[in-house]
């Protein structure tokens, strides 16, 4: 017979039982060593079984470093020696991808100058589409990936969740959040609003609630202007807005498998740098310095 | 009566807290994300803290319930069930922090159809999923019994507790001992569980190559020494408070305390550690990072709230003689939760500010591409709902956690069958001699 335990007496009873399962071999109290030893076991197993599973995963599921085989690797070769920094770039990509205020698919950063009578240095940068571009395997639904067919680094609008995760893990802060917001002449009931933006080809709104609000965007490459076959073209002017607006022609795009591409030639005439190799990302955007 | 005051006062300003900062949760729902303070430079804010601040006492104070539940130490067995309870109603505010931070709320179940295997925050997602349904079902066999008596309770309570009891119905001992196998299967699983999901949280920020102030092999391991740190403090200050500690079960306090100072002073050593190699190296943007947090325009974060408050204090007061008074480890308890946000609001702020490309917030004009951040009104409002809801939950969880004595005192005396079977805990206690 179970005795109730007098709940009104000061003191607390024994909780735990001489052959209760929770404790060990009828010790009911646990020893140090064996708290110790079990609590080291499981830890080491857990650290070990997730060091251990992550490295099989990342082994199994690692891209290849390099797109081998892809039919075109289209990037771009700036020259900084030409820029002006007028930034018609900048304006241009806007106006192509109709892109609201706080998203800029294209920058032009100015070198900070130590002396006054330096010549400036500008930084004209697009998205660099990664050839290992961490901004892709951070994505925790893989709404953001590296297209097989040219390299190009897109984001799925209607998957992203928009944790922006992958604004965080881009070394080149290029990604922008969607917040929603509008420039005057685009806001509601002003004569610019609701004109689609042509990116992806799919034509879409802006307005809150609905993607590309609240997703996280970046630059294409403008590759709503390829053909069929994934090819753009210069003289038709299907050619990113960017270069094809560059005042000083700094900006070259084309496609790296094309050995005889401008920026193919470029590459091996000229000597360029790309930002931040220690990382490993192998940008396919190079500067001319 | 200073616990009932202080009962009283986190009733109130829960039900405050909640109510005003649903205005911040209409702004949210009907405007999304226009409102908030953070940009494309510093994309995770004020939520993002919160959370792991959240999901850091979840994880830690779910360790220390496996004390009770997998190695039998009688010592915190009065807190067993108070640290369940904190355990499931800190992960919800947690969920809740960061589900307001996700550009489109209604599509968090992507993460489970379209997963990606390489991203840290998919693991985490998928563990935390895990450890939640596990939580739940291990509370649910915790209280069982206890509810099952207790649903002849008169009042509200008893409806309650029908809802939550389901269809089971046996009071036996061998159902409660079965019950309790069942406790311990789950609590076991829970560790490495609970590990490898707040490793997760810690590895998160850790893999991200591109910060390098959180690019350290040390953050999962931090993760978890401050969950336990935050842990253990938040149930230390809920025993004192709720389960009438102070007076009930001042040794169980004065223990955790000790704990807490252990792991605290473990947490501070790394923290250092990681802070001083840093430093040594000289990697630019993690030095910047440390630089912005120990002379920035938020100072006063690090030194007075996380090092003054959150830790220089509570550890004179935890290694004085004043650390066998169960006032004063609540109290400075206490303070390392509250220093806790100090922590999490300094990992997740600095290195994003540091910016990664230099001059980008010169190159264009706007309030979203800027490497200043504070939170804005909206943001504060949707913080502090959580936070009234954190104190809600937990008055209610209290409540609710079924008492023995209540069940004694008023089952008892109208049930002939309880009363040679039931052997019922004292509140807070778990086991019973059987």
């Amino acid at each position: 017979m179970n005795e109730p335990v007098d709940v009104w007496i000061g003191q607390s009873p024994s909780l735990i039982a001489e052959d209760d399962p929770l404790t060990f071999d009828g010790d009911s109290l646990v020893s140090r060593r064996n708290l110790i030893r079990a609590l080291t076991g499981s830890g080491a197993l857990a650290l070990a079984g997730a060091i251990a599973g992550g490295g099989v995963l990342d082994l199994l599921l690692a891209q290849p470093a390099r797109a081998v085989g892809t039919k075109y690797r289209y990037g771009m070769v700036i020259d900084t020696r030409r820029c002006v920094g007028c930034k018609a770039c900048v304006v241009a990509c806007k106006q192509e991808n109709k892109t609201p205020p706080g998203v800029y698919y294209n920058v032009v950063v100015e070198d900070t100058r130590e002396n006054a009578q330096d010549r400036p240095l500008w930084l004209t940068k697009p998205c660099f589409h990664c050839e290992n571009p961490p901004c892709v395997k951070v994505c925790p639904v893989s709404a953001t990936y590296k297209r097989e067919q040219d390299g190009i680094v897109v984001i799925d609008y209607d998957r992203c969740i928009g944790c922006r995760y992958c604004i965080t893990a881009c070394p080149y802060s290029a990604r922008y959040f969607d917040f929603g917001d509008e420039y005057p002449f685009t806001a509601n009931g002003q004569a610019w609003a609701n004109v689609p933006s042509p990116e992806y080809d799919q034509f879409r709104k802006h307005a809150e609630g609905i993607s590309p609000v609240g997703n996280v965007r970046k630059c294409t490459f403008c590759l709503h202007l390829q053909d069929a076959n994934g090819q753009y073209d210069k003289e038709a002017g299907r050619w990113p807005a960017c270069a094809k607006t560059c005042t000083g022609k700094a900006i070259h795009f084309g496609d790296f498998n094309d050995p005889n591409s401008e920026v193919s030639q470029l590459l091996l005439e000229k000597r360029s740098i790309r930002l931040k190799e220690e990382l490993g990302t192998e940008p396919n955007v190079y500067y001319l310095i | 009566m200073t616990v009932y005051v202080l009962k009283r006062s986190l009733w109130i300003s829960g039900v405050a807290l909640f109510l005003v900062g649903l205005v911040g949760w209409w702004d949210r729902m009907t405007n999304g994300e226009q409102h908030a303070n953070y940009g494309s430079i510093v994309p995770w804010g004020l939520w993002i803290a919160v959370y792991i601040f959240f999901i850091g006492l979840s994880a830690g104070s779910f360790l220390i319930s496996s004390m009770v539940y997998v190695f039998g130490m009688k010592k915190f067995e009065p807190v067993g069930r108070l640290s369940l309870l904190t355990a499931l109603v800190t992960l919800g505010c947690a969920l809740l922090s960061v589900w307001a931070d996700i550009g489109h709320m209604f599509r968090f179940w992507h993460v489970f159809a379209y997963p990606n295997f390489q991203s840290a925050m998919a693991w985490m997602i998928w563990l935390y999923s895990t450890y939640f349904l596990l939580l739940a079902v291990e509370t649910w066999y915790l209280l069982r019994r206890d509810m099952v008596l207790a649903r002849k309770l008169p009042g509200w309570k008893a409806v309650v507790y029908k809802a939550l009891t389901f269809r089971s119905n046996a009071t036996s001992d061998e159902s409660h001992r079965h019950d309790r196998k069942i406790v311990k299967r789950l609590a076991s699983i829970g560790i490495p569980v609970a590990i490898m999901f707040h490793g997760g949280v810690g590895a998160l920020f850790g893999v991200v190559l591109a910060r390098s102030a959180w690019n350290s092999g040390l953050f999962p391991i931090l993760f978890l020494l401050s969950a336990l740190v935050s842990g253990g403090a938040l149930l230390t200050l809920a025993a004192a408070i709720f389960q009438d500690g102070l007076n009930r079960y001042r040794e169980t306090i004065v223990a955790l305390g000790q704990l807490v100072l252990g792991v605290l002073l473990l947490d501070t050593l790394m923290q250092f550690a990681d802070i001083l190699v840093a430093g040594y190296g000289g990697v630019p943007g993690h030095v910047a990072a440390l630089k912005l947090m120990v002379a920035g325009p938020y100072w006063w974060v690090f030194w007075i709230w996380q090092i003054g408050m959150g830790t220089v204090i509570p550890v004179v007061i935890l290694s004085s003689a004043k650390r066998r008074n169960a006032h004063w480890v609540s109290g400075a308890a206490g303070l390392i939760v509250l220093g806790f946000i100090g922590v999490r609001l300094n990992i997740v702020i600095p290195s994003l500010v540091v910016g990664e490309i230099k001059g980008l917030e010169t190159a264009v004009t706007s309030s979203r591409v800027s490497a200043s951040y504070f939170p804005s009104a909206m943001e504060w409002l949707v913080t502090m709902s959580i936070v009234g809801l954190f104190l809600m939950l937990f008055g209610l969880g209290e409540k609710l956690l079924p008492s023995g004595s209540e069940v004694n005192q008023q089952v008892l005396p109208h049930d002939p069958n309880a009363q040679e079977k039931v052997a019922l805990t004292p509140e807070g206690g778990d086991y019973v001699q059987s």
